[in-house]
């Protein structure tokens, strides 16, 4: 655990370091595409919008000024599978957004979606000595936390505090300065499989980038879905990409639960290439041309050649009506929804004021959807497309980006973590010389 | 709607003939090599420094080798040599204008040029130099016309008196510049004489005293000039008219209107002394003053 936090601490560090240089990469490993952008930072606000858009969630403070996807090959349920393939299609994706950015990216902050993520709320607290809260004192309250047993190979990827409490006063965003006898917070942590984290890590040292910042991509779905009200009041953001669907929950613009459901698209394309007997890339056409959940009497008549190339002119002249492939996509579609209603669930969704849930990522786009997921999630359901940045490809504004572009407003302005803060002066070894000025550092 | 057919390179790869698809992911020495490029420094390095590195260098390499200088100078040399031997460049005659044949021979003797000549090779300037320290040359312009003729106009010197100066006998124009030398005074019986040291740098002046001296005429011999301040006139007979520093000429008037009023010159009178122009005085010949007393003694009787 502690090795963990040094080394988000370090990323951080990077990633600082990364917006002095000014530029960034970010990678989001998907289990379809692997995309990366390169981000410019020129100060806050240079680009200042003339259409009287200002900064929403620091989006203007930078523009993309590079931009490559490439097919992913390696990648299963958002976890990579075979190395040296993803370590390819990283390279021709970072390749691909260096030379459209005609700048070299040391730095790069990396998402991906897999990995079992497992959500736990923390809590823990202290009693104030001094009257008023002091920085040291989050830090302190931070390390109260009991973490509970995250289970063997398994590591910290977020640790956000997402409320404070003050003796009876509860729902501080920052409690620094008030006054009160005892400190409690709330931190919502979330833990990954540590191999899968580790996997990705030695892919982008492999590449010659210092990792910066890593983040689970439902979470940077969410970012970027999720409009600032929804955040604000509570919604569920359910990034549906290729191989797996992960969700998350804001309230209070604090992330407080994600999961994810190993299934996505590609099991929706694999449905279809082996009901159709087609083969995949056949498969992955005809379900993003006329691929949908909801038949009607005209898609009986509408035949789709799915063809062949066996050289049996029977097999090869094949066609399937388009209800026929609904039929196909729909049963896989209403499961993966299920999955996540049970996801939902568990976390208590129900609970929350608002119940607003956008649906984000690549299968999204399935005609029919926004028909048939509030069947399934309930009422406040919308399809959801990443927020504008500044530079973006209009290639890369859809809906499949969701995670990428999330992933450029978490870099621009990352939310505090559990490691941003400074380390408690009782966690250092007694007597210690570095104990001897931090302490004098807090008290003087 | 378009049948969907597999292209035919998947088809023939099923039949086991190399089927190598093409990578699009950069290998990963390309990859690092893309990267090191994209590196401001390493690029400005390989796209200035490199270059510049090289042909420095080579170029140093080249001219270390004496070989190779020579062999560049003899092809410059050579090279320029074929533009200055052109036809065009090329002076095949001297055209000397404004003199006369002796000063003519002069100019082409000390000229020793051998036609034809490239004009680049010609010394214009310092041919003009050597020209224009000839005596006798007032003003030089040499110039190469079109058509390969170098032209060399001369105004000269016209001698205006003969000089004789101590242990020489020389023939100098109206401003006392030397314009020849002559053996003797019959050499040129034209022009007046002068004598005395000095008497080249008023020139001027005495050239004007012979003006004035119109009225005498042929018994005119010449000046002398006195201790380089002054003039003497010589006459025939050895008579002598001793002319002032300062307005020589106003004294000569008024010993030419003395001679024409009372025939001064003619009577028996050797020096006629006008240093003090205020209080002319003359000397006789010894049997005048002779004379001259006999004629008062008696009247004194």
């Amino acid at each position: 655990m502690t090795e963990l936090y040094q080394q988000q601490r370090a990323m951080r560090a990077m990633r600082r370091a990364a917006m002095q240089r000014g530029v960034i990469a970010i990678l989001d490993i998907g289990t379809s595409k692997i995309g990366c952008l390169v981000l410019r930072f020129d100060g806050p606000e240079t680009f200042r919008a003339a259409d009287g858009v200002g900064s929403l969630a620091g989006q203007s403070a930078f523009r993309v000024i590079g931009a490559a996807t490439t097919r992913s090959r390696g990648v299963r349920f958002g976890e990579i599978d075979a190395m040296q393939e993803t370590e390819r299609a990283i390279r021709t994706a970072v390749q691909g957004a260096q030379k459209m950015a005609n700048t070299r990216v040391d730095h790069v902050i990396a998402t991906f979606a897999g990995a079992n993520p497992r959500s736990y709320g923390l809590a823990g607290s202290i009693e104030l000595a001094g009257g008023a809260v002091r920085e040291d004192d989050i830090a302190r309250v931070l390390a109260a936390c009991d973490l509970p047993p995250i289970g063997e190979g398994r590591e910290v990827l977020h640790a956000q505090p997402v409320n404070f409490a003050l003796d009876h006063r509860t729902g501080l965003s920052d409690p620094r300065g008030q006054i009160g006898n005892r400190l409690s917070v709330d931190m919502h942590v979330l833990t990954v499989d540590a191999n899968v984290a580790r996997n990705v890590l030695h892919c982008i040292n492999r590449c010659d980038l210092e990792l910066a910042g890593i983040a689970s991509s439902a979470y940077a779905a969410g970012i970027s879905a999720l409009v600032e009200d929804e955040q604000e009041l509570g919604a569920a953001c359910i990034d549906m990409g290729g191989g797996s669907t992960g969700l998350s929950i804001f309230i209070k613009k604090h992330m407080i639960y994600a999961d994810s459901v190993r299934l996505g698209g590609d099991h929706v394309t694999s449905d279809i290439s082996k009901g159709l007997q087609v083969p995949w890339n056949t498969a992955e056409r005809i379900k993003t041309f006329y691929g949908g959940v909801y038949a009607t009497g005209m898609d009986d008549r509408e035949r789709i050649e799915i063809g062949g190339d066996s050289g049996d002119w029977e097999k090869d002249r094949r066609t399937v009506s388009r209800s026929e492939l609904i039929g196909i996509m729909r049963p896989r579609v209403e499961e993966i929804l299920e999955e996540v209603r049970d996801r939902l669930d568990a976390a208590g969704f129900e609970h929350l004021p608002s119940q607003q849930i956008v649906l984000t990522g690549g299968a999204s786009q399935i005609p029919g959807l926004d028909g048939l997921a509030p069947k399934i999630l309930g009422q406040q359901v919308r399809i959801g497309r990443p927020l504008r940045v500044q530079g973006l490809p209009q290639a890369a504004t859809g809906a499949a980006f969701a995670s990428a572009v999330g992933l450029c407003l978490f870099a621009a302005h990352p939310q505090d973590e559990w490691w941003d803060f400074d380390i408690p002066a009782e966690s250092y070894p007694a007597r210690s010389l570095r104990w001897a000025v931090k302490w004098f550092k807090d008290n003087w | 709607m378009q049948p969907l057919r597999a292209p035919r390179a998947d088809a023939r790869a099923r039949h086991g003939a190399a089927p190598v698809r093409r990578d699009p992911a950069p290998s990963r020495l390309r990859y690092r090599f893309h990267r090191l490029w994209l590196t401001p420094l390493y690029r400005s390095l390989m796209r200035v420094g490199v270059p510049t590195f090289l042909i420095l260098t080579a170029m140093g390499w080249y001219f270390s080798n004496p070989t190779n200088r020579y062999a560049i100078a003899e092809k410059t040399a050579e090279f320029r040599r074929s533009i200055e031997t052109r036809p065009e460049f090329m002076v095949k005659l001297m055209v000397i204008e404004g003199a006369s044949p002796v000063v003519d021979k002069a100019i082409r003797e000390l000229l020793p040029v051998d036609f034809p000549v490239s004009s680049f090779d010609l010394d214009l300037a310092g041919m003009q130099a050597v020209v224009a320290a000839l005596d006798v040359v007032e003003a030089v312009d040499i110039h190469i016309r079109p058509g390969g003729v170098m032209q060399i106009n001369i105004s000269e010197r016209e001698p205006a008196l003969v000089w004789r100066a101590p242990g020489k006998l020389e023939l100098i124009d109206a401003s006392g510049h030397r314009v020849a030398s002559v053996t003797e005074r019959r050499a040129r019986p034209d022009l007046p004489l002068v004598a005395g040291q000095g008497a080249d740098a008023e020139a001027a002046e005495a050239l004007a005293l012979i003006r004035a001296a119109g009225p005498l005429g042929a018994r005119l011999r010449g000046l002398v000039r006195v201790g380089e301040r002054r003039w003497d006139m010589v006459l025939a007979d050895g008579q002598m008219i001793l002319l002032p520093e300062v307005s020589p000429v106003a004294a000569l008037d008024q010993v030419l209107a003395l001679d024409q009023a009372q025939d001064l010159l003619a009577r028996n009178v050797t020096h006629i002394d006008m240093r003090t122009p205020q209080r002319p005085t003359l000397r006789l010949a010894e049997p005048a003053v002779e004379e001259l007393r006999r004629i008062r003694s008696l009247s004194l009787e």
